[in-house]
């Protein structure tokens, strides 16, 4: 694969860190989101240009980039994407300039830092899914935490010191780990270089331990049952900002992560616990379907349908199948256009409220026309409406899933009906019957930047429902290669 | 024409297109003509379709290719199709011109206008598909639609979880019917119909029959068949209109016409048949017990479609086909005439809809008593009515069947129970019909306002009339050879019925039975509820708690609200209890395991993110480090 001439890949992934360093020098909270937004702008339009140019048909990767970083020790400055990393980087790409329109009406104070942090977070972001070294991966995997952290640390609810300290552990638990799989890769196949790594593969001895540590950060970060219980506290207590990237993207950091690294080096230990981790898939869904349905608070709500939705991706990962694999790339990417327009969608509430229980809500439908309409379209859209995207990544995992056992997958296909069910009540109960509150009576609809940093979402999930084709032929020369690794 | 078939699903798209994105605002009360223009260029269109008579299947584009799976987005043109797209587009169409004068006065009415042509296109695109996965998306999206439909009065609580089970109770179904779509696919490795119909053949007879009754299960819920009928009735809290497109005329026969597509999946194995058969005899008697004595107009008429319904996929478990597309027809006429009839006397009686509070409206309602009556006498098959002749065929296929040599003798047991369900069925009927037209009037004050509808909803209550009373005979006559069968006869995977010449003389003695059998229910109905004698009370002391029973409707929802809602709202209780409490309590005390080991969170509060800093770059001056050393 030739190098291209232009560094179209660096473009994408340091325009936002040069933009967080810009923001930090303005004065006031509308410079600061403007520069912000210029940034992200930019960063999405060479995304763009990346789609565009990118050949569906060319196997290996693209892009490519190489520089010496630390050469004694054989670490590049190595970035390259194949089509699931073009859908991944696509989405962080879309997902941040509307986080920063959408924060910039929402946050009041620390704006600047706010922006910086975001920025940040979005070439930690994009660098995990263009890094083809892995020391370079691991450094951005962990570039990724400190914003993250920041974001529910400084702007996040009352409870957020609990949350941000098991957010901590929970990933650094996950970071230790994945070092220790990175060195152990490193001393064993004697290279950093993720495309080569594949050929070379880990010894038969290794690849339990590395499955291991691989599979616990990546669990933890998709997040996979059991070890997702992080993921509603650090949703309930981080700014909505926060929250539709941490659930939009990073959890796509875990299923990538499988995607990238499991099934490629670790073939043995995958069939070995393939079957556990697929049990675990399906537990997630149901689990996650049925304890979504009991909350009490809105973005809980969210955040546990979320856990289900991420039990698809990991169904699909480890089935194996060309179908599954493709449909677990579309669900997250569904997932994170879907479920970040929710939190918007919860974010919208939050702010004219300050409450997110359903005891309180109730009876926008009347006071706010358009965002009950768009609520109603994200909800169907979640709950797997066929001609919207969540369908279709469901629909391919779950043939994938009955391919490899009924039981499987009518149990998954269960997890539909539910979401069905906990959708439809949340939406009833947030936007039908009677206001609860006088002081509700008065409520502003969704403004303009609100509509209008939604409307994008409503066209994409539309498009990938309608047209899923179009999206799935970007995958489909690099998810025939994953499939093959077994 | 067939060139282009996709024309037929635009022409309502559109309209859904421009009311929904100008209706609100600009378009306002001209969104109805818009709606009804486009449902009128999707009949037109089907008329021309079936005027030049070549059939075929067309693609439109590739939805989706991955690994071993292809799909396409295509269409299937066919004799069953072009019956389908006319009884849909045409009752669809004066549905359309009739909510112009129903929902005139009511403030979202651009909002309806959007919403029901989407309807009308997801049911077009749904009866057009040509493969299992476009069949299922559809018949998602009509379950949508019925959502937004039947929810679209969302300040009532009633309307909003009446929208809600019958979304969730299709789910239920749809859970089948995926089922079944994934099963195919494994088996047959394609899930275009024909290839699919070309393979069932060779393929494990018991594997098939469990796929036909999984898709049946779909069947039962789009259809309304027990046990998962129970959202049919409660889909009456939306707008008259509503309940006579979705739920009498389109929506509810798409489960018939899934069954009557997959006719050679059913075939495989005579189980398949004689369970659909059974529910639909069952369901056809079952609910029109509980019509008998239902006092809500619209209520009665919902347990009267469940049970019309059920005599369909009795006939489709027959195997006469024609017999099931021929009663979705003529019950599509008469069915949505008498909810937009019984609409015009609930719009009369200001949204009244006990019939305890009616009486007396013949006088007042001229129009609408004079089409509702021959809706009622089409409903309850009387000579030469529309429902006449497709009912009678029916009962007559199943008794041909369970008398037949190959046949099974269980089909003689269905037959009369859907001969006790056209008995109960007259009663009803004509209950319905004397309670709300005749005698003195039991509400006075609401009598004196009552007034009879504008022409814009007179005008397709007449045109319907036409066809309840015509459509019978001139599709149906003679009996097997008229104009349906003609042209049914053609259709790919439509078995056809031949009457011999005995057959002949027992099919005149059934239909004279049946015939019979009606004028003795509506006899009844007569004696009691206009004459008074016997007395209703009375009969009901026969058997204490009947009545209650009948009126509660054997307590299926009650049964699954307590056995099935419930049931998963405590799962779902202790499941959560288990996640916050020992999954993450695990959790945490590892972390704080972790942390009071390493003491490398101690101080991690906001804005010190300086100790996390540190830790990672400690980290990476290790692992380099370690990396030199070792290597």
């Amino acid at each position: 694969m030739a190098e291209s001439g232009f560094p179209l890949l660096s473009v994408i992934l340091w325009v936002p860190l040069a933009g967080a360093a810009l923001v930090l020098l303005t004065r006031g909270r509308s410079a600061a989101a403007a520069v912000a937004m210029l940034a992200a702008l930019v960063s999405l339009l060479a995304a763009v240009a990346m789609v565009a140019e990118f050949d569906p048909g060319v196997e290996g990767y693209q892009f490519l980039e190489e520089r010496d970083w630390i050469a004694a020790l054989d670490i590049s400055y190595r970035l390259g994407v194949d089509g699931i990393s073009v859908l991944m980087v696509l989405l962080t790409a879309i997902l941040t300039p509307i986080v920063v329109a959408t924060s910039w009406l929402s946050i009041n104070r620390r704006v600047r830092e706010y922006m910086a942090a975001m920025l940040l977070l979005e070439t930690g972001l994009l660098g995990v899914f263009m890094a083809l070294d892995l020391v370079l991966f691991y450094v951005f995997w962990e570039l990724v935490l400190i914003p993250m952290y920041l974001l529910i640390g400084v702007w996040g609810g009352p409870n957020r010191i609990y949350a941000t300290i098991k957010f901590f552990i929970f990933t650094f638990i996950g970071s230790v780990l994945m070092l220790l799989a990175i060195l152990v890769i490193a001393f064993d196949a004697g290279s950093f270089n993720v495309i080569l790594l594949p050929e070379i593969g880990v010894s038969s001895h290794l690849q339990t331990a590395v499955f291991g540590a691989f599979f616990l950060t990546f669990a933890i970060k998709a997040p996979m049952f059991p070890f997702h219980t992080w993921l509603p506290d650090a949703h309930v207590e981080a700014p909505t900002g926060g929250s539709v990237i941490l659930a939009g993207v990073l959890l796509k950091m875990g299923g990538y992560g499988f995607l990238r690294y499991v099934l490629p080096l670790t073939p043995e230990a995958v069939d070995e616990f393939r079957v556990a981790v697929m049990a675990l898939s399906v537990v997630a869904i149901i689990n996650g379907a049925l304890v979504a349905m009991m909350q009490r608070d809105l973005k809980k709500l969210v955040a546990y349908s979320s856990v289900s939705h991420m039990g698809f991706v990991t169904l699909g990962i480890f089935s194996q199948e060309q179908i599954g694999i493709d449909g677990a790339i579309v669900q997250m990417f569904s997932h994170g256009l879907v479920t970040g327009a929710l939190f918007l969608c919860v974010g919208i509430v939050y702010d004219r409220t300050h409450t997110r229980l359903f005891a309180d809500l109730g009876g926008f439908a009347k006071r706010m026309p358009v965002y009950a309409l768009l609520l109603g379209f994200f909800s169907l859209a979640s709950l797997g409406l066929p001609m919207m995207s969540g369908f279709v990544g469901e629909f391919m995992v779950l043939l994938a899933a009955f391919g490899w056992s009924y039981v499987a997958g009518v149990l998954s296909l269960l997890g539909v009906v539910l979401a069905a069910a906990y959708m439809l009540w949340m939406y009833k109960r947030v936007v039908f019957g009677e206001l609860r509150s006088a002081a509700f009576a008065r409520i502003p609809d969704a403004n303009r930047v609100e509509v209008m940093a939604l409307l994008p979402l409503v066209a994409l999930v539309m498009w990938v429902g309608i047209s899923p084709g179009t999206f799935v032929n970007l995958l489909d020369t690099a998810t025939a290669a994953i499939a093959t690794y077994r | 024409m067939i060139e282009h078939p996709w024309l037929i699903p635009l022409a309502p798209l559109l309209a859904f297109a421009i009311n929904g994105l100008l209706g609100p605002r600009y378009l306002k009360k001209a969104t109805g003509v818009i709606g009804s223009a486009g449902i009128l260029a999707a009949f037109l269109l089907t008329v021309w379709l079936w005027a030049e008579g070549e059939y075929g299947e067309a693609t439109l584009f590739e939805w989706l290719a991955s690994g071993s799976l292809a799909i396409n987005i295509g269409f299937l043109v066919d004799e069953l199709t072009v019956v389908m797209l006319l009884v849909v587009t045409g009752v669809s169409f004066l549905v359309h011109v009739y909510s112009i004068g129903y929902m005139a006065h009511d403030g979202s009415f651009a909002r309806f206008f959007a919403w029901l042509p989407l309807f009308v296109f997801s049911m077009v695109m749904l009866v057009m598909a040509n493969n299992f996965l476009s069949l299922f998306v559809f018949w998602e999206l009509v379950g949508v639609c019925s959502y937004l439909l039947i929810g679209f009065w969302h300040d009532r609580e009633s309307a909003n979880n009446a929208a809600m089970k019958a979304f969730l109770v299709n789910r239920v179904g749809d859970f089948g019917f995926a089922i079944a779509i994934f099963m195919i696919f494994w088996n047959f490795r394609t899930l275009e119909y024909g290839a699919v119909f070309a393979q069932v053949g060779q393929a494990d007879p018991e594997t098939v029959l469990v796929i036909a009754l999984l898709l049946f299960v779909g069947a039962m819920g789009k259809s309304a068949q027990f046990p998962l009928h129970i959202w049919l009735p409660d889909a009456m809290e939306g707008p008259t209109p509503v309940s006579a497109l979705i739920h009498a005329a389109t929506m509810v026969t798409a489960g018939v016409y899934m069954v009557a597509r997959m006719a050679p999946i059913f075939e495989v194995h005579t189980t398949a048949l004689l369970v659909v058969g059974g529910v639909g005899a069952f369901t056809a008697l079952f609910a029109a017990t509980i019509a008998v004595v239902q006092t809500d107009i619209k209520r009665v008429l919902a347990y009267s479609t469940v049970s019309q319904l059920g005599l369909m996929f009795l006939a489709l478990g027959a195997g006469v086909y024609t017999a099931a597309i021929f009663h979705l027809a003529t019950h599509a006429f008469f069915k949505a005439l008498l909810f937009l009839g019984s609409g015009s006397v609930i719009h009369a009686m200001h949204d009244e809809q006990e019939m305890t509070r009616y009486g007396g409206l013949r006088r007042k309602l001229k129009w609408t008593y004079g089409t509702f009556l021959v809706g009622g006498l089409a409903l309850s098959a009387i000579f030469p009515l529309a429902g006449f002749w497709s009912k009678d065929e029916i009962l007559a296929g199943a008794f041909m069947r369970g008398a037949s040599l190959d046949g099974d003798g269980l089909f003689i047991v269905f037959w009369a129970l859907g001969l006790a369900a056209s008995l109960l069925t007259a009663f009803y009927t004509f209950r319905m019909v004397i309670m709300t037209f005749h005698g003195d009037p039991r509400d006075a004050e609401l009598h004196e306002r009552a007034h009879e509808s504008p022409a814009v909803m007179v005008a397709p209550l007449a045109l319907l009339a036409v066809l309840a009373m015509g459509a019978g005979a001139v599709l149906g006559f003679p009996p097997e050879h008229g104009l349906i069968h003609d042209f049914l006869h053609h259709a790919p995977g439509i078995l056809h019925f031949e009457l011999t010449g005995n057959q002949t003389i027992i099919a005149i003695s059934l239909a004279v039975i049946s015939t019979a059998v009606a004028l003795l229910g509506a006899l009844g109905a007569y004696m009691i509820y206009s004459r008074g004698a016997p007395r209703a009370e009375s009969i009901g002391q026969f058997v204490p708690g009947m009545h209650s029973l009948l009126y509660r409707k054997y307590h299926i929802d009650e049964i699954v609200n307590y056995g099935i809602v419930a049931t998963t709202k405590v799962l779902g209780f202790i499941l959560w209890a288990i996640d916050a409490k020992i999954v993450d309590g695990i959790a945490n005390l590892i972390g704080w395991t972790v942390r009071a080991l390493g003491g490398a969170a101690r101080q991690v509060q906001t804005g010190q993110v300086q100790n996390y800093v540190f830790l990672m770059a400690l980290g990476a001056v290790v692992s380099v480090g370690a990396l030199m050393i070792f290597r």
